[in-house]
């Protein structure tokens, strides 16, 4: 990934008549997709508390202009908040499945990212990652909304990184799809 | 506009060149219609999320432009970028479709709000029956994406806003039908003209019917724009997001922008209709006409008219709860219609026997006008009043005194505890 070549950075040019910027299109394009980061009002467990408070008063996400949306069409970033079961975990690859491209997860807490708590449960997921490819995993248990503010900026970093316009995304390394269509869900 | 208009056809031109000409210009304006009308959309949706903010004590998007400004600019290019996303079950041509009546019917009716007295696009003899017609396109394409979705929540939600719509369209046509009667016109420009700038001189403070009028205006025209506490429609937690649930991208944008930009047409029609427009207190009209300071002044009292009302508009957003969708119903036809019908056939009356000019027309003005204002500081006293009796309560105060051991309960209790013994001194003692 060129991640800090100087080139693809945006270049502010002040002169005597006034401002210029110059930079590649997709750099300002990937300022405003990341300055819109809507997430998916959805979660399975306690960290869905966690989560409302990061919209709430302490940790302002409406800040970074990250607001919930209710339906997954809408939203940029799906955030496992909580534990999955094996009877939820199609739900969430539906969901997953229903997001308009571009999409990230995040795999908020440790249930989440190994199962947690629950490693020895026979109903318990054992990470979202088997169900749907994640981005940016979140410890804690569950993570305070500070944390979770940081692993959405996180996001936003990743998203920095993306060459656009060349549409390129495909070639970056993305998460691996692990349950395609089909493959069953190994226990 | 029109003195364009007359250059081209008084231009001793063919006839197909100037009907070139002609379109090149109504398109133009549409252009610059369509911009303009797509920025104060954007800008509502700024205005929302700020106020939101401050409603929830948060602080709102800051981080795009100075205070955040330009966030609207980062969620329209990433509406463009993201995947239009047509599900395999829908109607597919009638779902393409289904955003643009929505556009269409809200962005034309900014063609004939006059902004400033030079600034409209088309003073329309008719620009009030236009606005209220061309408004009624959104029901057509909300109804379109309800149903082409075919999905039972967007299949609700766009029922819900249609029965709504059609509904509060009568109250709100009434409501603005009593000026109508006083002013004697349907121009958007006439009825301003017959204002005056002192705020005695609305119409609101016309006559007690007016005032009353006002209200149901507003009542209806919320209920009409789907807004809280009328957003059955969209309600979040009953619907996931009604008739828009599957659309995403642009399409979605579309329905957004439409969405805010009715609100703050439907303040614009307030502030024209019974707030003066751009009317200037002390300066008459013919003093106006010319002038293009008194141009400027008067763009900028429409706009800040027009965006206080839509700062009221997100206000009863955060303070009022939503309606269950009988007591909407009943709300409009039991209340609201007989209402206005009062109100439309009062004025009638006062018309036919109060003479304008008369004593008791300057009595009826000014006595309204005092009414209004006793209204706004029995308002304000109330305000005050809770404010001050608050005080018994954790506010922002003790918050701000338990920074340091801002996640200590213990010391964020003592602070409260030392904030209660402070309260319950004496005044002189403090």
């Amino acid at each position: 990934m060129t991640t800090d070549k100087p080139e693809r950075e945006l270049v502010v040019e002040a002169g005597p008549e006034g401002g210029l910027v110059v930079g590649p299109i997709d750099r300002l394009l990937n300022l405003a997709r990341k300055h819109s980061l809507w997430y998916m009002l959805f979660g399975t467990a306690c960290c869905a508390i966690e989560l409302m408070q990061t919209g709430g008063p302490r940790t302002d996400a409406d800040r970074f202009g990250m607001v919930f949306r209710s339906t997954p069409r809408q939203a940029d970033v799906m955030l496992l908040a909580g534990t999955i079961t094996y009877k939820m975990a199609s739900r969430v690859r539906l969901l997953y499945e229903q997001m308009a491209e571009y999409r990230y997860v995040i795999a908020m807490g440790s249930c989440a990212s190994t199962g947690g708590l629950f490693q020895g449960s026979y109903a318990v997921v054992k990470g979202g990652d088997l169900i749907v490819p994640v981005d940016v995993y979140l410890p804690g248990c569950p993570p305070r909304p500070e944390a979770l503010v940081e692993g959405l900026m996180l996001v936003q970093q990743k998203m920095e990184r993306e060459p656009w316009l060349k549409k390129a995304h495909g070639k970056l390394p993305q998460p691996v799809d692990p349950w395609p269509e089909g493959a069953e869900l190994h226990r | 506009m029109d003195a364009l208009y007359e250059l081209i056809t008084g231009s001793d031109l063919g006839f197909w060149w100037k009907q070139l000409l002609l379109a090149v210009l109504i398109g133009a304006v549409g252009v610059i219609v369509f911009s303009v009308a797509l920025v104060y959309a954007a800008l509502m949706t700024y205005l929302e999320r700020r106020v939101s903010g401050r409603v929830q004590s948060r602080v709102g998007p800051n981080r795009v432009g100075p205070l955040g400004l330009l966030q609207w600019l980062a969620d329209g290019a990433k509406m463009i970028l993201k995947e239009d996303v047509i599900p395999a079950a829908a109607d597919r041509p009638l779902f393409r479709l289904a955003p643009y009546p929505v556009v269409i019917g809200v962005f034309a009716a900014f063609a004939s709000v006059p902004f400033g007295e030079w600034l409209i696009a088309a003073d329309l003899n008719v620009g009030l029956l236009y606005l209220l017609a061309i408004t009624s396109l959104v029901v057509v394409g909300i109804l379109m994406a309800g149903w082409a979705s075919n999905n039972k929540w967007s299949l609700f939600g766009g029922i819900r806003s249609a029965a709504q719509i059609v509904s509060y369209e009568v109250p709100t046509a009434l409501a603005i039908l009593v000026v109508v009667l006083m002013a004697g016109s349907l121009s958007t420009q006439d009825i301003i003209r017959e204002q005056g700038g002192w705020p005695w001189d609305w119409y609101v403070f016309r006559q007690p019917f007016a005032f009353a009028a006002f209200f149901l205006y507003f009542t209806a025209a919320l209920a009409e724009g789907n807004r809280t506490p009328f957003d059955l429609p969209e309600a979040e937690s009953e619907l996931v997001a009604g008739y828009n649930t599957e659309y995403s991208g642009m399409r979605f944008g579309g329905f957004y922008l439409g969405e805010f930009g009715n609100v703050y047409l439907m303040c614009a029609i307030a502030t024209l209709v019974f707030f003066g427009g751009w009317q200037i207190p002390g300066v008459s009209p013919a003093e106006h006409h010319g002038s293009w300071l008194w141009q400027i002044v008067g763009f900028g009292l429409f706009f800040v008219k027009a965006w206080a009302a839509s700062f009221v508009v997100v206000w009863l957003r955060w303070t009022l709860p939503r309606l269950r969708v009988d007591q909407l119903m009943s709300l409009c036809y039991r209340y609201l219609v007989p209402l206005s019908f009062v109100c439309l056939l009062g004025t009638a009356v006062l018309m036919m026997l109060v003479p304008a000019g008369s004593l008791f027309d300057s009595l009826l003005r000014f006595g309204t006008f005092g009414f209004g204002l006793l209204v706004a500081a029995i308002f304000f006293w109330r305000v005050l009043w809770h404010i001050r009796h608050v005080g018994d309560r954790i506010d922002l105060k003790i918050l701000a005194r338990g920074v340091r051991g801002r996640f200590d309960p213990a010391i964020q209790h003592r602070a409260y505890g030392a904030f209660r013994k402070q309260q319950k001194q004496p005044e002189e003692s403090r």
